[in-house]
């Protein structure tokens, strides 16, 4: 399986959906992207702040105890241990140093919990770009703890009050400001979604997962482990883990927001039930109509998917299950009691994945990403377990 | 010659006014429309109303909102179009994910392409073209396909980066009108509104291989001397939006006459700048 001859197609998913007057952007950002980042300046200067700033490598955690209570060999990723405590800071650095040495002055970005703005904040502080991040109301005043990081690190939050105040009225706040001051400022998407180039450009920062991953597990075991896990919302941990592997003989599967279930009118699950559309400015799957975005865990609660996660459904690459809220919170508590690490609820989605996959017996050896750290959710968990006992 | 392309030979100087349809519903946007023509318009874009509008900036957003709030959708959109009974040429813009998804699933299942249901019930509501602003002219091969059965203008929208290759590749496909975005510096003066009219014109001529399609050109005109500066450049037509959208959301009710006496007030702007038009842009 290749891509298609254009590099921002996913057999026939993705694409640049956008108003022609940030064709042209976009295109400037692909040629920059294509130009810069291969070079021997750039790779270094990524791979120092990777090591040096954010945390890299991080271990790849063979976790026993886990292991024992699920019934197969559970490797961990542990992105949570980066800096900022999940895997969004690998992005976040590889576009701000790319808009930086690309002569952009400001950067801005969306973000719904928070979690993307504040690595955005902290890579605008690292690379003194301005930088704003546009937040719906409703967020704001959810995810106190989040702006008072942001605003610490020397980010404008701009709290928007269009429509629902909520993470789609960021984006199209953002989008506006991007269409407006193109010249001097760069969209720092957050994920494998959007127009070309940032689907393949969110790929390239987040696959030095995969790629160390890939490494560890044949020093640890000797060989390449049955499957890759990894919860998808829009997608980027998922590509990071799976681009390494992907000619090799490993089967790939993606936790989806499962909501209530699939078969209901709430979930985040358009892979595992949904539709193609056409949306933020690729063509990809989008759950459907009638169904109500909704999961327990702020990063997954994304009406779309990356393109080529679409692509790899149709292909038939990776298969994509909706894990349930109920499911996920399950797994957060089973390995916070069992390994002493409390993941976040977004990753918990790929740990009950696993636990579903070592109980139907055909994988003996999974790694699963732990793509972030569970404090930012530590109230929820709270009321949910009734920890204040 | 499709209706817009001779709505725009007919009206020596043509003005192109947008709404939001469903703003705030189906019956206020008729008596809008209504009076959009009985002011002068000669083609009117109606927006149907999609709840991620990444073309639009926040005036045209609210209305979308106000729209969506009020329950518009694409079959009530249609059905509005159906009733509509006006002496001009009715364009939709919208956005692709719209056209991608219209239709049950047998009409879907039985059609040539995805976008062909949206164009078959739109061309028999009424509409005379379609604006996908989010659509690239590379990826228009099937809409462009659908439109040329059902007797559908498709219109491209021009904007001040679009050079090369890809413009060509527009002016090629674009028929009913080109839609010409130009950028406006800070202070919207006369001579600003000229100037960049007419350098986007001339940039559109080096590729324009012969075809005749006429071209509008919008900045967010709000008054007669911008029409005018306009047509008086070299562009066939005006296209307004936000002083339109933004008299609806002042005005509510009241809207209607409003609306006429700017429709016929930017009219007479672009039909007294034909009279100082060059036939040719300058080349400089």
């Amino acid at each position: 399986m290749s891509d298609s001859e254009d590099p921002g197609e996913f057999d026939g998913f993705g694409g640049r959906h956008v108003p022609e007057a940030m064709e042209e952007p976009l295109a400037q950002l692909a040629a920059a992207f294509e130009d810069i980042v291969p070079t021997e300046e750039f790779q270094e200067d990524f791979r120092y702040v990777l090591e040096q700033y954010a945390g890299r490598p991080t271990p790849l955690y063979h976790a026993q105890n886990l292991s024992a209570e699920y019934g197969a060999d559970i490797y961990l990723k542990r992105e949570d241990l980066l800096h900022g405590g999940a895997h969004k800071i690998n992005n976040a650095l590889g576009q701000a140093l790319l808009a930086k040495k690309a002569g952009k002055e400001r950067l801005i970005a969306e973000t719904g919990a928070g979690q993307h703005g504040t690595a955005t904040a902290m890579v605008g502080a690292l690379f003194d770009l301005d930088t704003e991040i546009y937040m719906g109301k409703k967020d704001v005043e959810r995810q106190k703890m989040n702006v008072f990081r942001m605003r610490l690190m020397g980010a404008t939050v701009n709290e928007v009050t269009r429509g629902g105040s909520g993470l789609a009225d960021a984006v199209d706040a953002a989008l506006e400001d991007f269409a407006q001051n193109m010249d001097d400022t760069h969209y720092l998407v957050g994920s494998v979604v959007g127009p070309d180039p940032f689907p393949r450009m969110v790929r390239e920062f987040q696959s030095v997962i995969g790629e160390e991953a890939r490494e560890q597990i044949r020093e640890q075991i000797g060989g390449l482990p049955d499957a890759c896990v990894a919860c998808v919302g829009g997608g980027s941990n998922a590509i990071g883990l799976f681009h390494a592997f992907r000619d090799d003989d490993v089967d790939f599967y993606g936790g989806e927001g499962g909501g209530e279930g699939t078969d209901s009118t709430r979930h985040a699950a358009p892979l595992a039930s949904g539709h193609e559309d056409v949306i933020h400015g690729m063509k990809t799957r989008v759950i459907d109509d009638d169904v109500e975005v909704h999961s327990v865990s702020a990063g997954l609660d994304y009406p779309g998917v990356g393109p080529e996660h679409a692509m790899f459904r149709a292909v038939g690459r990776c298969e994509y299950r909706g894990i349930t809220d109920d499911e996920a919170l399950d797994a957060f508590r089973t390995l916070s009691e069992t390994e002493g690490i409390i993941p976040a609820l977004e990753s918990s989605h790929a740990v009950a994945l696993a636990k579903q996959l070592a109980a139907e017996g055909e994988h003996d050896t999974i790694v699963v990403n732990l793509s972030g750290r569970g404090d930012k959710d530590m109230e929820q968990a709270a009321e949910h377990f009734d920890l204040g006992r | 010659m499709s209706d817009v392309e001779a709505a725009f030979a007919e009206a020596d100087g043509a003005l192109v006014p947008y709404i939001t349809a469903g703003d705030p519903d189906a019956e206020a946007t008729k008596e809008q429309v209504r009076a959009l023509v009985a002011g002068g318009a000669d083609v009117v874009e109606l927006g149907l109303p999609f709840s991620e509008p990444i073309a639009d900036g926040s005036t045209i957003q609210e209305a979308i909102q106000r729209s969506l709030a009020n329950g518009m959708t694409p079959g009530k959109f249609l059905d509005l179009v159906a009733d509509l009974d006006v002496d001009a040429p009715l364009v939709c813009m919208t956005y692709y994910n719209l056209v991608y998804q219209y239709g049950d699933e047998e009409t879907r299942a039985n059609a040539e392409s995805p976008v062909e249901p949206f164009v078959a019930a739109a061309a028999e509501a009424g509409i005379s073209g379609l604006i996908i602003p989010d659509l690239p002219v590379e990826e228009s091969a099937e809409l462009r396909a659908a439109c040329d059965e059902y007797g559908v203008d498709l219109v491209f929208v021009v904007a001040p980066t679009t050079e090369g290759s890809r413009l060509q590749n527009m002016l090629e496909q674009a028929t009913g009108f080109v839609y010409v975005q130009a950028r406006l510096g800070t202070t919207g003066a006369r001579a600003d509104v000229s100037d960049q009219t007419h350098e986007s014109l001339q940039r559109i001529a080096e590729f324009d291989a012969g075809n005749s399609v006429p071209k509008a050109v919008g900045f967010g005109v709000s008054e007669r001397e911008h029409a005018e500066e306009i047509t008086a450049a070299g562009a066939d037509g005006v296209v307004a939006g936000s002083v339109f959208v933004d008299i609806i959301a002042e005005h509510g009710d009241d809207a209607p006459e409003y609306l006429r006496q700017k429709a016929r007030e930017l009219k007479e702007g672009a039909h007294a700048g034909t009279s100082q038009s060059h036939p040719e842009p300058e080349r400089t």
